[in-house]
């Protein structure tokens, strides 16, 4: 896509038009990119600056009095440890299992021998496009015993008909002598399947993990609709009750120093709990970012095909 | 039948493995239909007196009684109108800017200088990947009566008081794009962008030996290419017309705003929760929106066949 070099650009002319969307095309996109960093910059100057300081919002441009309390505290705020161990988990067991599953059965619909191959793939592909609401849902997910359950994070999660078109469009894309082969040395479904096909269509599989990762530590409404019990409460969910519910928090302040301004300057605030949190929220997602961004323009294209 | 049970009698290698196969998937089939087929069983609640700790029985089944309640008590039918006019009006401007991503992927395009417009892109695809909850945060801390913007409004000496910009009823639902937006247009500009990287860069030198200027470029050759993904964009739109989800009005929902903020889906789920709680009215107005939404989907797709000769399910 940017393989295209300008022949003449040294000494074409340039209009003073072509000059003037060039100005204009830079500052409007400086500023675009300005109003989608800016905020992530502001939370974590604010999070390893002065507490007192960032509470009357004196925090702007730098950090202010750089101290790193916050963090060191971060074990002290209740539920949020058992929390962080929640979104990992399910972070981890759920990219697993969706992109296990979106692979086998990928792999399985291409497979001619398939009882019924066609109709099970309509099976699966269409609820892509209706559900039932989250009421009738949530009382599903009841009587099946997913509520307050772990697996009530997972199982509604990990057969995900899209990327399990993904999969199928790209196991068309290897050349059927690979199995043929196989199957003359005697290899079964499912030996051919975790000794070829899974090696062959790993790019696509790296895609698909990283978007189910990122679903999965995203995940809000399911916890909001199906947990009530606070073991099974992740990051995102206790941190919007910090935000909500910012005076119910009980601050154990870890005040060690007798010096009064340094004291008011990395006591836990309602401010500073609010803002480390988001951060550390934040973190995993913008850390893994810039690896998987090559990936994107692959999957959203692939996607664009239909299965 | 006959004929078939026969065959399946003396089990052929071949079939006994197309069978085997079948085997295999069973366990995701049935995993399928427990979480995406069986809650639509659900939809008999609608038909009932539920109320949550009770079972529905052949005595408390009331037929229609919910769905009349939708339109036979003027409260509710306000409270109803009131919700679709949200949904409307939300999805309405939502459709009504669905060119911003192509005429941003367009003129990014435009940028010459690769790392900068490597740069841009990155950062503006960033908040694509963070959770509405972490949306509501960065808003919360950003635009509280603290935040970054209210001190620098402050300090320039354009207010004199903070404006609680979350608190308020004014503008919900353009500033409920706004965050839309924010979060998805330089996501939704990757599709605009890989499709003009698909246009013939020959085309683009004629025109320009033909003396033709950048905008013109733009206008003649770049957006008519573009046009066949944009038209899919806003099928897709169309077939979603009242499908906002709830994440991003929940989180954002509070006492001042709700008037504007709440949509068909998180009024499906407030009437659910709120006080004693609904389930049956609930079920009965989901229950409705699924149907329009087959509807819907089913028109724009052969809306797509009829303009495109292509349908995109």
């Amino acid at each position: 896509m940017t393989a295209h070099i300008q022949p003449r650009k040294r000494h074409a002319h340039r209009s003073f038009g072509d000059q003037l969307i060039n100005v204009i095309t830079y500052i409007v996109y400086a500023f675009f990119t300005f109003v989608c960093l800016y905020p992530f910059y502001y939370l974590i100057i604010n999070s390893i600056s002065a507490n007192n300081l960032s509470e009357r919002g004196k925090v702007i441009f730098w950090p202010l009095e750089i101290h790193f309390t916050n963090y060191k505290n971060l074990s002290t705020i209740p539920g949020l440890t058992d929390a962080a161990l929640m979104s990992v988990l399910r972070t981890v067991v759920g990219t697993v299992m969706t992109v296990l599953i979106a692979a086998f059965l990928g792999y399985m619909f291409t497979r001619q021998t398939l009882w019924k191959r066609k109709f099970w793939y309509r099976f699966v592909a269409i609820t892509m496009y209706f559900n039932a609401g989250i009421i009738p849902w949530y009382l599903a997910m009841k009587t099946i015993g997913l509520t307050n359950n772990f697996w009530g994070y997972i199982f509604p999660t990990v057969v995900q008909p899209f990327y399990i078109i993904l999969c199928k469009t790209y196991c068309e894309s290897v050349p059927q002598a690979l199995q043929d082969a196989a199957e003359i040395d005697g290899a079964g479904t499912l030996r051919i399947f975790f000794r070829i096909m899974l090696p062959v269509i790993k790019p696509i599989l790296a895609t698909i993990a990283i978007f189910a990762a990122v679903n999965q530590w995203n995940a809000f409404q399911d916890t909001l609709l199906l947990m009530r019990d606070k073991r099974l409460y992740t990051l995102q969910y206790v941190l919007y009750q910090y935000i909500t519910q910012a005076s119910s928090i009980k601050i154990s302040s870890s005040t060690t120093t007798t010096d009064i301004a340094g004291a008011l300057a990395t006591a836990a605030t309602a401010t500073s709990i609010r803002m480390t949190v988001t951060v550390v929220v934040v973190i995993p997602v913008m850390m893994i970012y810039p690896f998987f961004q090559r990936f994107f323009t692959k999957g959203i294209m692939i996607g664009a095909v239909k299965g | 039948m006959e004929r078939e049970w026969k065959r399946a009698r003396r089990l052929g290698p071949k079939q006994r493995r197309s069978y085997m196969e079948f085997l295999y998937i069973l366990p995701f089939i049935l995993l399928v239909a427990a979480m995406s087929y069986f809650p639509l069983y659900g939809w008999r609640y609608a038909f009932h007196d539920y109320e949550p700790p009770f079972p529905i029985t052949p005595e408390n089944f009331v037929g229609l009684k919910w769905f009349n309640y939708i339109i036979s008590k003027p409260a509710r039918v306000r409270d109803v109108l009131r919700v679709l006019r949200n949904t409307f009006a939300m999805s309405g401007i939502s459709l009504l800017f669905s060119w911003f991503p192509m005429i941003f992927a367009v003129f990014l395009n435009e940028i010459k200088c690769r790392p900068y417009r490597k740069f841009v892109q990155t950062a503006t695809t960033l908040p694509n990947f963070i959770s509405w909850v972490l949306v509501f945060s960065i808003a919360f801390n950003v635009f509280s009566s603290t935040g970054a913007v209210n001190t620098v409004l402050m300090d320039l000496g354009l207010i004199q008081e903070p404006i609680a910009f979350l608190k308020s009823s004014e503008h919900v639902w353009f500033r409920m794009w706004l965050w839309l937006t924010w979060k998805n247009a330089g996501w939704a500009a990757i599709m605009y962008l890989a499709a003009i990287s698909g246009i013939d860069e020959q085309m683009i030198e004629a025109a320009k030996v033909d003396g033709a200027t950048r905008m013109q470029i733009i206008w003649r050759i770049t957006i008519p290419s573009i046009l066949p993904t944009f038209f899919v964009i806003v099928m897709l739109n169309i077939a979603s017309f009242l499908n906002n989800g709830m994440e991003q009005y929940y989180v954002f929902q509070n006492n001042f705003n709700k008037e504007y903020i709440e949509v068909l889906d998180l009024y499906v789920y407030n009437i659910a929760h709120q006080g004693t709680g609904n389930y049956p009215l609930s079920t009965a107005i989901s229950m409705l929106k699924s149907i329009v939404s087959i509807g819907l989907l089913a028109g724009a797709n052969g809306l797509s066949k009829l303009i495109r000769g292509e349908s995109f399910i």
